[in-house]
């Protein structure tokens, strides 16, 4: 368990709801769900999660906290906006799922090898260094995240597209190599860094 | 037509519905002036539509009759059928109504023998049963029809059929000189009764209502049991006519949705259960009824009609708000969701889906041709800034007929005391 995690249940002990109320975007709407369940229905990816977003919301009010916070389904939402858009209630499906996940990672409850967030991360190591996504790299970083036998096999598996792209000019080579960025990306690191360390105060100081 | 004998000791009740027709009534036998203007060839409103009442089951067509036979003996009650009031000014005890008046093409002569209805050739949708049937270019609306007299579709007016229908009256009823009038009259207080109207189904898109055939509303199944219906009473699809056994009933049909109506419509729970009814009564142990449901409204003394609907056996109840409606090869319905009792994913076919459809005021926001308080909702909230002007049944929330009558009894109550504070300053 994270520290942050060991505080927070410390804090929130039995009241899961209120966690989420405090701490996760758009968490406030959760209470207001009335469980008609035209989200769940409404899911293009539906059968693909362990819990849809109406279940989730059920078990957050009964303070199922462990099974919520690491769960692989709200890391499952594509963000099509469909159960926002139907919902009855007008409930912010879509960025619950996101604040949850969102939530879910800063205290390390993320199941692992969860390809979503690793795929978050990657991309956003890859962009923190220059300030500018480098798809050259963040394309092989995906390909060899598995290992380097794995890496070589899913390179092999896209080579054609990869080519194309380089032909088409949508994707250059010598990327590979240091890559384009912004002027001063040491700033913008530093901006981010003062940014997470007012959210981290903000998590932490909340009640 | 006539001239309306009125003064400002008058009441003006707007929409000759069970409300209108209530109000109008309980304040003309307290010796009032009434003037009720109905839009509408007849009077009874939506009410002359349904099959039956819950939860008695009995037929609306009784108490209509007493109604109307109250309607016809009182001398205090002046009806304008076919009239829109289309500007009101002034203020309480003091106003002046204008009233459109249209042409009916037919006079008081009128015995409803039928034979013009017989003389025409030009069909039109029928509105009274929600354009599931045909009805001649003359017509009678329904056979309880009050006034007792046909009419005439302006739309045949200048073709051969309106001569046609003008030459089969043995009684000189036929008048296609008849034009669209404009009266004025003064009154006191108002009674609003416009009612409801069903929400538009289309409007609840992933429900396909304007895709599929065997996807039909609440209000156009009620015509479908009704014996002198479009399907003679026969519970079957629009697509092919097949006998509709598996019947899905959807509850909230854009009730309870901020995308549709913020509002619960109150009776559609209940709707619902009496129309499963229907289902059980016509199939007997073939029927199978799901009413899909977030929860059922079905207060104090309803909960026993829910209760004896939720012992047949043939009848489920699935905890969920279907989230769309698909179309199989066979042309059933295919429902599907998420329940909420286990979280299962189903995909039922039916060979029906009836929607449980919402009340909207049949009146919009804007249409009001007086100044007065309405809702988030679009219904008439009561208020000291509307004056002399009261909602009656319906225009004034979701109600069922019960509720409505009780409603238009107390908006009578109030008009009343208008009128008698503008007797008492005149002396």
């Amino acid at each position: 368990m994270s520290d942050m995690n060991t505080a927070m249940v410390e804090r929130y002990r039995n009241n899961f709801l209120k966690e989420v109320e405090s701490h996760v975007e758009e968490g406030e709407w959760v209470k207001m769900c009335m469980q008609c369940g035209v989200c769940s229905g409404s899911c293009p990816l539906g059968n693909a999660w362990a819990h849809p977003p109406q279940e989730l919301f059920m078990m957050i009010r009964a303070g199922k906290r462990e099974e919520v916070l690491t769960s692989d389904s709200m890391w499952m939402c594509t963000s099509c906006y469909n159960c926002i858009v139907r919902c009855p209630r007008e409930l912010p499906i879509t960025h619950i799922m996101h604040g949850l996940a969102h939530y879910a990672k800063r205290l390390g409850l993320v199941p692992k090898k969860q390809p979503t967030n690793e795929f978050a991360e990657i991309f956003w190591n890859n962009m923190m260094k220059k300030g500018r996504v480098n798809e050259l790299k963040l394309g092989l970083s995906m390909y060899f995240k598995d290992g380097f036998s794995q890496g070589i096999k899913n390179a092999l598996a896209n080579q054609k597209l990869g080519q194309s792209m380089m032909k088409a000019k949508r994707m250059n080579p010598m990327e590979i190599i240091g890559g384009h960025g912004i002027k001063n990306p040491s700033e913008l690191q530093k901006i981010i860094q003062k940014a997470q360390e007012i959210e981290d105060k903000k998590l932490q100081g909340a009640n | 037509m006539s001239e309306v004998v009125a003064s400002n000791e008058t009441i003006l009740v707007v929409g000759g519905g069970i409300s209108g027709m209530t109000a109008a009534l309980e304040a003309a036998e307290t010796g009032k002036k009434v003037v009720l203007v109905e839009k509408r060839p007849f009077l009874g409103g939506r009410v002359t539509q349904l099959h039956k009442y819950f939860p008695k089951l009995c037929h609306p067509t009784c108490g209509l009759e007493i109604n109307q036979r109250r309607a016809k003996m009182n001398p205090n009650l002046t009806i304008l059928t076919m009239a829109e009031v289309t500007d009101l000014s002034g203020e309480a005890g003091n106003y002046t109504a204008k009233v459109k008046l249209s042409p009916r093409y037919v006079n008081d002569n009128c015995t409803a023998c039928g034979e013009c209805g017989k003389a025409v050739e030009a069909e039109f949708d029928n509105e009274f049963d929600y354009g599931m049937s045909k009805r001649k270019g003359a017509y009678l609306p329904h056979l309880m029809a009050h006034p007792m007299q046909y009419v005439i579709d302006p739309a045949i007016i200048g073709t051969d059929d309106a001569q046609k229908a003008k030459d089969a009256c043995k009684y000189d009823a036929v008048d296609l000189e008849q034009t669209e009038q404009e009266i004025d009259f003064p009154c006191g207080a108002v009674i609003w009764a416009t009612g409801w109207r069903p929400y538009d189904a289309a409007k609840i898109q992933p429900y396909g209502y304007d895709r599929f055939d065997n996807v039909i509303t609440s209000v156009e199944f009620e015509r479908m049991a009704d014996a002198k219906g479009p399907t003679g009473g026969k519970l079957i699809r629009p697509s092919d006519g097949k006998e509709a056994k598996n019947v899905a009933f959807i509850q909230c049909a854009g009730s309870r949705d901020r995308n549709h109506l913020y509002h619960c419509s109150r009776i559609c729970c209940m709707a619902s259960l009496k129309q499963t009814t229907y289902v059980a009564d016509a199939w007997g142990d073939d029927a199978d009824v799901t009413i899909y449901y977030i929860d059922i409204r079905a207060i104090d003394r309803f909960e026993d009609f829910y209760n004896k609907v939720k012992a047949n056996e043939n009848v489920k109840f699935v905890k969920s708000k279907v989230a769309n409606i698909v179309q199989d090869k066979d042309g059933n319905p295919v429902c599907r969701g998420v329940d909420t009792e286990g979280y299962n994913r189903y995909e039922n076919p039916h060979d029906l889906v009836v929607l449980a459809i919402g009340m909207e005021p049949s009146v919009s926001a804007d249409e009001f041709p007086v100044k007065i308080e309405i809702n988030r909702e679009g219904f008439i909230e009561q208020s000291s800034d509307n004056g002399g002007v009261f909602a009656a049944g319906s225009a004034s929330d979701a109600l069922d007929v019960n509720r409505a009558v009780q409603h238009a009894t107390g908006a009578a109550l109030r008009a009343i005391q208008v009128v008698n504070r503008v007797a008492g300053t005149e002396g």
